[in-house]
């Protein structure tokens, strides 16, 4: 069966969506995501959603899905590449997407991954201070 | 159309085509086809000929004009039109280089037809029935390259007068200008969403000092191009609101759910925070220059 | 050379979904409807063939250009012999969801549309139509 690949990338895991999803595709790629984030450790998950022409509520919610299973497993979670057709689709539609973080392209979902792995390393290096302290 | 008399006009039209060709080019030449310039006349006997050759070959099939036996003409004849149309020809103009084949037609069918008035009269009209019929998709397919034309016109006035402005790397400006129809404001829309996308910027900020008036519908569109811009991972600012509009849209129970500033300055002032820039004072003050202020 | 007939596909499958908005976006595309156009028409097709899909199981979309003077577009007409919807308001609503997910679906699809139907019997089934043109 197809699948979505799924690649690392330093402490992010990158998904690049590829034309038309069925549905059997993308509660495939939630369980191979979850996977492979408790496998890896990875603290970062990329998905570029720029080849994809129309976003229903379904994958919409495939989305928000990953997101919040992903910061459950301590991953922050980025979708890049909507395109304009969609996102006035998707506001049309009535989807919000609210839980989902999103950056126009790679480079700077890439950014906002490092940002947020920079704060959560600092982040522990207080709780350790507070620890020892 | 019966079947044989499709085939009778056939014969004619295949046995005399070339007389047939010459009276048509003949009527073409006197008429306003070649006037102005517009058309060479090797253009255009090339395309009576064409045309001639097509419609003997359609003819022999037997069908109607809206059958697939005809779709070399229909295509020929749309291509013709379009062009003349974007040569600035006259409907009437262009119909013309069907109608005046009729002419030249009917001779032929009196010169073939013998002494059978009723098989000529017969014949006359079913090539009336064809040639209006070959005419009137002429027009058609004239009148709809206009109204594209029209369209393309329409969408670039709506693009020119919104222009997207880079105010710097990652920041873009949005003046809006005159009165927003919901037309309008989609192409704009769909234009700033394309900017944010074509300059990787994560800020635009929509003027809108040069609006006389925002209603709802507008307000509504505003907010729902803010939303589109933050479901791409982008965000917008509003400036420009004049005392009025605020007091209106106050009164309407509108909500901007969107940061608004006075000012196109504020907004990029602000803009230029959340991107994590400032801008500092050089060693030099220009002559005579005062201190214009830090944007922190 | 574009179908003047109405074309008809099964909806049985998720995968029958993915050939509906295959489908609906090459007739949005032929109707020469913009790429907006294209993408409301195409994702509402997706919600309606999904919420068949969860509502009643099985049915069909019958997909056709349409060919009105002065108007291009497509026409969607969605039909399946399930269980009706009972109360249509409610199903409009947003949110609203029996369990088997009807969610954004139907309102969400009124929304993207330039025309909206819907006929429906409790127990014998529902047909919903929506068009967009330019």
């Amino acid at each position: 069966m197809e699948r979505v690949p799924i690649i690392k990338m330093g402490p992010a895991l990158v998904v690049s969506i590829q034309g038309d999803m069925h549905d059997r595709l993308a509660i495939a790629l939630e369980e191979e995501l979850t996977k492979t984030i408790v496998a890896t450790g990875a603290k970062g998950v990329l998905i570029d959603i720029s080849t994809l022409d129309a976003v229903d509520s379904f994958i919409g919610r495939m989305l928000d899905t990953i997101s919040s299973v992903s910061r459950i497993l301590d991953a922050d979670t980025v979708v890049v590449g909507m395109r304009p057709s969609v996102a006035i689709t998707l506001v049309e539609l009535g989807l919000s997407l609210s839980g989902v973080k999103t950056a126009l392209n790679v480079e700077r979902g890439m950014a906002f991954l490092q940002r947020r792995l920079e704060e959560a390393g600092v982040d522990r290096e207080d709780a350790r201070a507070d620890d020892d302290g | 159309m019966a079947k044989d008399q499709g085939v009778s006009i056939a014969k004619i039209v295949a046995a005399d085509e070339d007389r047939i060709l010459a009276d048509w080019l003949e009527a073409l030449k006197a008429g306003t086809n070649l006037r102005a310039g517009r058309i060479t006349e090797m253009e255009l006997q090339t395309q009576a000929r064409d045309f001639l050759r097509h419609l003997r070959e359609a003819l022999a099939s037997g069908g109607d004009t809206g059958s697939a036996a005809y779709e070399p003409i229909r295509e020929m004849l749309g291509d013709i039109s379009r062009s003349r149309a974007l040569q600035g020809f006259t409907p009437t103009e262009t119909a013309t280089f069907v109608f005046s084949l009729k002419e030249a037609l009917f001779t032929a069918m009196n010169r073939s037809g013998g002494k059978d008035a009723e098989a000529i009269a017969r014949g006359t009209w079913e090539m009336t029935v064809l040639l209006d019929s070959l005419g009137l998709y002429t027009i058609e397919a004239f009148q709809k390259t206009r109204e594209q034309v029209i369209a393309r016109q329409q969408r670039e006035i709506a693009e020119l007068s919104t222009p997207v402005v880079k105010l710097w790397d990652g920041v873009l400006a949005l003046p809006l200008i005159g009165t927003l129809d919901s037309e309008r404001t989609q192409v704009v829309m769909e234009n700033l969403l394309q900017s944010l996308i074509d300059n990787n910027a994560e800020i635009a900020i929509i003027d809108i000092t040069g609006v006389p008036t925002v209603d709802t519908l507008v307000a509504q569109h505003l907010l729902k191009t803010v939303s589109a811009a933050r479901l791409m991972g982008a965000d917008c600012l509003i400036s420009g609101i004049r005392p009025q509009i605020a007091q209106t849209m106050v009164h309407l129970g509108v909500e901007l759910n969107v940061v608004s500033k006075a000012s196109l300055a504020d907004a990029f002032a602000l803009a230029l925070q959340r991107i994590g820039r400032a801008v500092v004072r050089t060693k030099n003050l220009p002559a005579g220059g005062t201190d214009r202020g830090r944007v922190g | 050379m574009p179908t003047t007939t109405a074309d008809i596909l099964p909806v049985n499958t998720s995968d029958d979904i993915v050939r509906v908005r295959q489908e609906v976006r090459r007739l949005a595309v032929e109707a020469g409807l913009g790429l907006v156009d294209q993408t409301k028409i195409v994702t509402a097709a997706s919600e309606l063939a999904r919420n068949l899909l969860d509502h009643a199981g099985s049915g069909v979309v019958q997909v056709a250009p349409i060919s009105e003077i002065g108007k291009r577009g497509v026409r969607l007409v969605f039909e399946d012999k399930g269980p009706g919807i009972p109360d249509i308001e409610k199903a409009l609503t947003d949110g609203y969801t029996t369990g088997k997910g009807l969610g954004l679906g139907l309102g969400g699809a009124r929304r993207l549309s330039n025309e909206f139907r819907i006929d429906t019997k409790v127990g014998e089934g529902t047909r919903i139509t929506i068009a967009r043109w330019k």
